[in-house]
């Protein structure tokens, strides 16, 4: 036929020529787009498809003692993670992983939520598995497929709940937390400070996390643990140094009476804090790998409310050891000198206007000078003293020495004491005429609208203790910036009001606390409370001449002052004699209470309480 | 002559290096970390198919054209029937368990009768258009070799199989063509196929009703042809909507998935993306051979059958993938040599139309793995493992080379 002649063919075979070469011309341009052109794109989604981040937690930074002694550190540990596929896989995994290593309905679900928030990375099962768990777990390997067990950093407090509310405690991050953006740097699996230190320097302790990549199969089980991808090493944090003292630290912890809710701090003349005690208290190891469910109920329903830092968090009415302050302001404005007398002399208590306010010695002090009423704690002679101060000045250099601010300590979550800026503040709260001069008496002895923590406390005896009367900021790493405050009163008033300090402790209220190898001056309180017995208080510190450490502490339901000195007074020997002091012989002695009656007083105004029913504020950050 | 007589020494060339390509890749498709029965020891099953393959190339070979010729009818008979058998008898295997492709006699899986369909049916198409004094000029000509194409296509269709049906539609427009239909004529021909596909959008069918008139003119087509061209676009534009819902899910999704694989990247889209990917991942030079991490963790689906090609993207990079399709736009233009050459209309056809299954097969399954054409299961030759198809392909290549030796005896002068 005639189409099959030669010259067609060649026409034909020509443009079969072309067809086919336009044919693979297409399909080499489409290997060229996809391979070359789109190279980047597809090798990461080849690279995603087969790699599996499992993130490096760094290792957390040391905290050190002043001296070099370890107060939280951290060691190897283990953490077991499954890798799954879709949330059925990994509940049947978990089922015989539970019959390997049992495990509480409530790590079944954190799992499942871990797994539910990131897929693609392993769930983190125990994050602080025990050798033993890891031995079991990698014999049954064959029916977990997924397992992935990782030498993980773990935190360890030595002596937990000595420094608890000092060190806080670390805990996982939070998916919320991480979208709000709370802690720079932090990933998911991040350990992050929930509270005290561990919080305050988080960033410096935490150092960065790395990656490492396993490689997985189509169907997400683990192929290859190893080599699979070049791994980011984790940088480790940094190490903290503080000012604490940790063998006073924990001889605090061994004296402290059993039961006994309070707080101890002691502070050098220069704010550095020696030791912080806080107690009850909690093991932050607890909460190592995460808490169990009924601990950290346990934890938060408990009456004692042991995560609250009694140092920092919880405001009491000062009581007597604010006497001094009162002192200090009739002090400065030249009102009085130290051997003043008040035009009324004590014989139990002072008629004012149509009340009469008692002294808490029912039989009177008599006529003393400043000195004496400050050994004696005369209520009276205080009474008086405040009113010649009068009330707004009061207030005002109440206002100077900072009972109305926090002690900008480096520890989170301190709360903010309460003092009346001015009179409005009574105007406001009673009406103009609801209220009367009284409140300067009750004032004037450390009661009324004014409570403080343990912590501003300690700070005004350390700025009374210091040479020149100006106040330390307090800190255990690094002062806050900027200045205390001047108490503004000479040298020879500041001896005064030592030695009146000294006698307190001497012939006074503390007289069965004094030790003989240096003098210890100090100040006893009894805060009246009005949800049970009173708060006792202690402030001292030593050497009287030259002081070197400011130590105060306060026990709740403590009933009076001189049951707490004898404890503040073997803390500050501790501190000064070093382990040799002969507290051990002396201990039964200085244990016995105060002989001193309970004081009676007017009741306060309800709600000037110390507020120790509010829950802890773990969670905020200051 | 100073020409030695011989077989065809590029043709059994360029097949040997494809056979061995096709090997090496195979072996290396069943190197995988997941454990994977099926592809592991393919390429030593795929050496006794293909020493199996040259006997029956040999045969194919000796056999005259003249009595393929003869042949043809009662072949295609055959190939009819068993397709017919099939669809009462057969049953599914690997990843297309549902469908019957295959043929069981006394439970053991002898072969895909479509396979042996394409081969009757190119044969029967050599036999009715070489035996015309003419090519068809009028679509009236054109009806009996679509007829012939027809038949087995829809039988393959019902089974359900789409790649194999679109290949009985390549073998006739490869062959239509060498045959001299016009250009214009096979575009008409092919106008209801583009009005079905236009049809889901209205005015894109619009403009192709209107493309149709003017080729109609241009065509010359008598008044009753052009009715009927344009009332088969109608109907196609008309049908395309039932016949769409009509479809397998499988299939719906397979075509849309063509479009935009991320509509679905879990399951139709899956196996789209995973070549893709695979091959992206491959570069200029790929990760080395054995080494393709997603051939190796399974993310790539049959990666021993009809995603064959994008391991060799992965492992042997673009360089690799250019290495294989000029070896298979050789094998291509070497058999148009062939068919040019040939002693006679019937083997110049029948060699053209083994081109066209062959091109049909390549571009088809290594236009899928890029996304260049839709994902149908059909295998890619002398790479996928696999019995029926490799034996066909060797049928072929024998056909060919006698079709090469017939004309080299027969004293070829080029003009």
């Amino acid at each position: 036929m005639k189409d099959f002649h030669a010259t067609r063919l060649r026409e034909r075979s020509g443009q079969a020529r072309w067809i086919l070469g336009v044919a693979f011309l297409i399909l080499a341009a489409a290997f060229f787009r996809t391979q070359i052109l789109q190279y980047d794109r597809y090798r990461l989604k080849a690279e995603s498809n087969r790699l599996r981040p499992v993130p490096l937690q760094p290792a957390r930074g040391t905290v050190y003692d002043r001296t070099g002694k370890v107060i939280a550190e951290t060691v190897p540990g283990f953490s077991v993670a499954l890798l799954a596929q879709s949330i059925d896989s990994l509940r049947q995994v978990l089922q015989r992983f539970s019959q390997v290593v049992p495990l509480d309905s409530s790590q079944v679900d954190k799992t499942i939520n871990r797994f539910l928030e990131a897929r693609y990375q392993p769930a983190l099962v125990l994050g602080n598995a025990t050798r033993e768990q890891v031995a079991r777990l990698e014999e049954h390997r064959y029916v977990l497929p997924g397992l992935v067990v990782q030498s993980e950093p773990r935190r360890i407090y030595p002596r937990g709940t000595a420094v608890a509310h000092l060190t806080g405690y670390v805990n996982e991050v939070t998916q919320t937390e991480l979208d709000e953006g709370r802690y720079a740097g932090a990933r998911l699996g991040s350990e992050v400070g929930r509270s005290g230190l561990e919080l305050e320097y988080d960033d410096t302790l935490r150092g960065t996390p790395g990656m490492r990549y396993i490689e997985v199969d189509a169907r997400g089980r683990l192929v290859r643990e190893q080599g699979a991808a070049p791994p980011l090493p984790s940088v480790a944090g940094k190490n903290l140094r503080t000012t604490i003292d940790l063998d006073l630290q924990f001889y605090i912890d061994s004296i402290w009476p059993k039961g006994q809710a309070g707080a101890m701090v002691a502070m050098t003349p220069r704010g550095e804090i020696r030791a912080l005690y806080s107690t009850p208290a909690y093991d932050p190891n607890d909460f190592i790998g995460g808490i169990s469910a009924t601990e950290w109920r346990r934890l938060n329903t408990d009456p004692t409310l042991p995560l609250l830092n009694r140092a920092l968090q919880v405001k009491y009415p000062p009581g007597s050891p604010f006497k001094l302050a009162t002192a200090a302001m009739a002090l400065r404005r030249g009102l009085v000198d130290l051997h003043s007398h008040m035009p009324v002399s004590c014989n139990g208590g002072l008629q004012f206007g149509n009340r009469y306010f008692k002294c808490w010695q029912k039989r009177g002090h008599g006529s003393l000078d400043l000195i004496g009423a400050v050994a004696q704690s005369c209520d009276v002679y205080f009474y008086q003293l405040g009113l010649r101060v009068q009330l707004a000045n009061m207030l005002a250099d109440g206002v100077t020495m900072a009972f109305k601010d926090r002690t900008r300590v480096d520890l989170p979550n301190e709360v903010t004491p309460t003092w009346p800026a001015s009179t409005a503040y009574y105007d406001e709260r009673y009406g103009s005429r609801g209220w009367s001069n009284a409140v300067t008496l009750n004032l004037a002895i450390g009661q009324g609208e004014n409570t403080q923590t343990l912590m501003n406390m300690v700070r005004f005896y350390a700025a009374l203790a210091s040479e020149t009367g100006t106040s330390p900021i307090p800190y255990v790493v690094r002062p806050d910036t900027g200045k205390g405050f001047d108490l503004q009163l000479t040298r020879d008033q500041l001896n005064g009001l030592r030695t009146a300090l000294v006698a307190v402790v001497e012939q006074g209220t503390a007289a069965r606390s004094k030790t003989a190898e240096f003098k210890v001056a100090g100040k006893t309180g009894t805060a009246q409370n009005p949800h049970g017995d009173d708060h006792g208080w202690f402030i001292g510190f030593a050497p009287a001449e030259k002081p070197e450490i400011i130590i105060g502490a306060i026990f709740e339901f403590g009933k009076h002052g001189s049951v707490v000195a004898p404890y503040v007074v073997r803390a500050i020997r501790r501190y000064i004699l070093g382990p040799d002091s002969l507290e051990g012989r002396r201990a039964t002695r200085l244990n016995l209470p105060g002989d001193a009656p309970a004081p009676q007083r007017e009741p306060e105004p309800p709600g000037a309480a110390p507020d120790t029913t509010a829950p802890p504020r773990v969670e905020a950050r200051r | 002559m100073s020409r030695s007589l011989g077989p065809d020494r590029p043709l059994l060339i360029v097949v040997g290096l494809l056979l061995l390509f096709g090997v090496v890749v195979l072996y290396s498709a069943g190197q995988t970390d997941v454990p994977s029965f099926a592809a592991a020891g393919a390429w030593r099953r795929q050496i006794v198919w293909i020493m199996g393959g040259v006997v029956v190339a040999y045969a194919a070979f000796r056999v005259s054209p003249r009595l393929l010729e003869w042949a043809a009818l009662p072949v295609y008979v055959i190939g009819l029937l068993l397709l017919a058998l099939t669809l009462v008898i057969g049953g599914g295997a690997g990843t297309a368990a549902s469908s019957k492709s295959w043929l069981y006699i006394g439970g053991h899986a002898i072969g895909q009768p479509a396979e042996f369909a394409k081969l009757a049916t190119l044969l029967m198409l050599a036999r009715h258009l070489s035996g015309r004094r003419e090519a068809p000029e009028t679509l009236r000509e054109l009806l009996p070799a679509c007829l012939i194409a027809g038949a087995p296509a829809l039988l393959v269709l019902a089974q359900p199989d789409l790649g194999s049906a679109l290949v009985f539609v390549g073998i006739l427009f490869a062959m239509l063509f060498w045959t001299g239909v016009s250009p214009v004529l096979i575009v008409i021909l092919a106008s209801p196929v583009a009005s079905l596909l236009l049809a889901f959008n209205a005015w894109a069918w619009a403009g192709w009703m209107v493309a149709v008139s003017i080729l109609w003119w241009v065509g010359r087509l008598y008044f009753w042809e052009g009715v009927a061209v344009f009332g088969a676009n109608f109907a196609m534009g008309a049908i395309a909507l039932p016949l769409w819902r009509k479809l397998a899910p499988y299939q719906q999704n397979r075509l849309l998935t063509f479009l935009n694989p991320e509509v679905d990247p879990q399951k139709a889209g899956y196996h789209a993306i995973q070549s893709k990917v695979a091959i992206g991942s491959g570069g200029w030079f790929g990760n080395g051979y054995l080494q393709g991490p997603q051939k190796r963790l399974a993310f790539l689906p049959e990666q021993h059958t009809d995603f064959i090609f994008a391991v060799v993207g992965e492992e042997l990079g673009f360089i690799g993938v250019l290495v294989a399709l000029i070896l298979f736009l050789t094998l291509m233009l070497i058999l148009v040599r062939i068919a040019r050459r040939a002693t006679d209309p019937f083997s110049s056809l029948v060699t053209f139309g083994i081109l066209g299954l062959l091109f049909t097969h390549v571009f088809e399954n290594v236009g899928m793995t890029v996304n260049v054409m839709p994902i149908t299961g059909i295998p890619l030759p002398f790479f996928s493992y696999g019995g029926s198809f490799l034996m066909a392909t060797a049928v072929g290549v024998g056909i060919c080379l006698r079709a090469a030796w017939d004309a080299r005896l027969g004293g070829y002068v080029d003009v």
